[in-house]
């Protein structure tokens, strides 16, 4: 379980393990790109769990998630577009997405009380994996002031989400 | 035999006494942080609670006493009605929290 769990823990290790390693620093448009998308593989995660979910507590947390997210994702789009910045695909955009493809496919599998729980010890684990991302990485490399605000506040929601996600984790128990 | 005028009278000032004994009390949510995170506040007292963020809050007590959303953008009031130290904080961010202390 916690092996398959860290599908998408690995995509953001390599977020701030390689890309370090690499010397590649990350600039503001790839950024941009990388935080709207883990908004987006969240949103997409939550949408899955409204379908599948069957504790009302899991579907209010997916109701959370979705609304959560889109508001911040609104905020990051209007924020790009006022800077003129076009965010720009990179590499651990397209990690991302393609082990949040891969886990959607696994969730997709089970159903009931075990999906309940995959889905939120998921949620936990993901939420964690991008706000060390945001702390380590994407905020330090963050280069317009405005940018960096929106991802301090970001980080403040993820990590409000994460522990909803623990709350959520240990009722199911 | 009381003149009819003084009932509505006495009920008016009665009403001004209550009311100037009763008061506002804003707590503002913005950027995910309650301010102030302790505030002290009396039964009847009013809680305006304002949200300037983008996101809904709640204003949950610890203890059960109240449970208010808060819509994005918007400003909610809740009439105080029970006494005590609350710890309160939003469901949808438990890393938000402030504490209220309500005397009787």
């Amino acid at each position: 379980m916690f092996v398959r769990l860290s599908a998408a823990i690995a995509a953001i290790g390599l977020l701030s393990g390689g890309a370090y390693a690499q010397g590649a620093k990350l600039t503001d448009p790839q950024i941009a790109h990388i935080a709207y998308t883990a908004g987006v593989i969240d949103i997409n995660a939550a949408k899955q769990a409204k379908t599948k979910a069957s504790n009302k507590e899991v579907k209010a947390f997916a109701d959370d998630m979705v609304r959560d997210h889109e508001a911040v994702n609104k905020q990051a789009l209007d924020l790009v577009k006022k800077l003129k910045v076009t965010p720009e695909d990179n590499d651990t955009s397209k990690t991302l997405s393609k082990n949040a493809a891969d886990k959607s496919a696994e969730l997709g599998k089970l159903s009931g009380a075990a999906y309940d729980k995959a889905y939120v010890a998921n949620e936990v684990a993901y939420h964690k994996a991008v706000n060390s991302a945001l702390e380590t990485q994407l905020i330090p490399s963050a280069n317009n002031p405005e940018l960096k605000s929106l991802l301090q506040t970001g980080l403040k929601i993820f990590q409000g989400h994460q522990q909803h996600a623990e709350k959520v984790a240990a009722d199911l128990k | 035999m009381t003149p009819r005028w003084i009932l509505p009278g006495l009920a008016l000032l009665l009403g001004a006494s209550v009311s100037a004994h009763a008061a506002t009390i804003r707590i503002t949510m913005e950027n995910l942080v309650i301010a102030p995170a302790e505030v002290s506040a009396k039964v009847g007292d009013t809680l305006e609670l304002i949200n300037k963020d983008v996101l809904a809050h709640t204003a949950t007590a610890r203890n059960g006493d109240f449970d208010v959303m808060m819509p994005p953008k918007k400003t909610v009031t809740y009439v105080l009605k029970k006494a005590g130290a609350v710890e309160y904080y939003c469901r949808f961010h438990p890393n938000m929290k402030a504490v209220l202390n309500v005397a009787q």
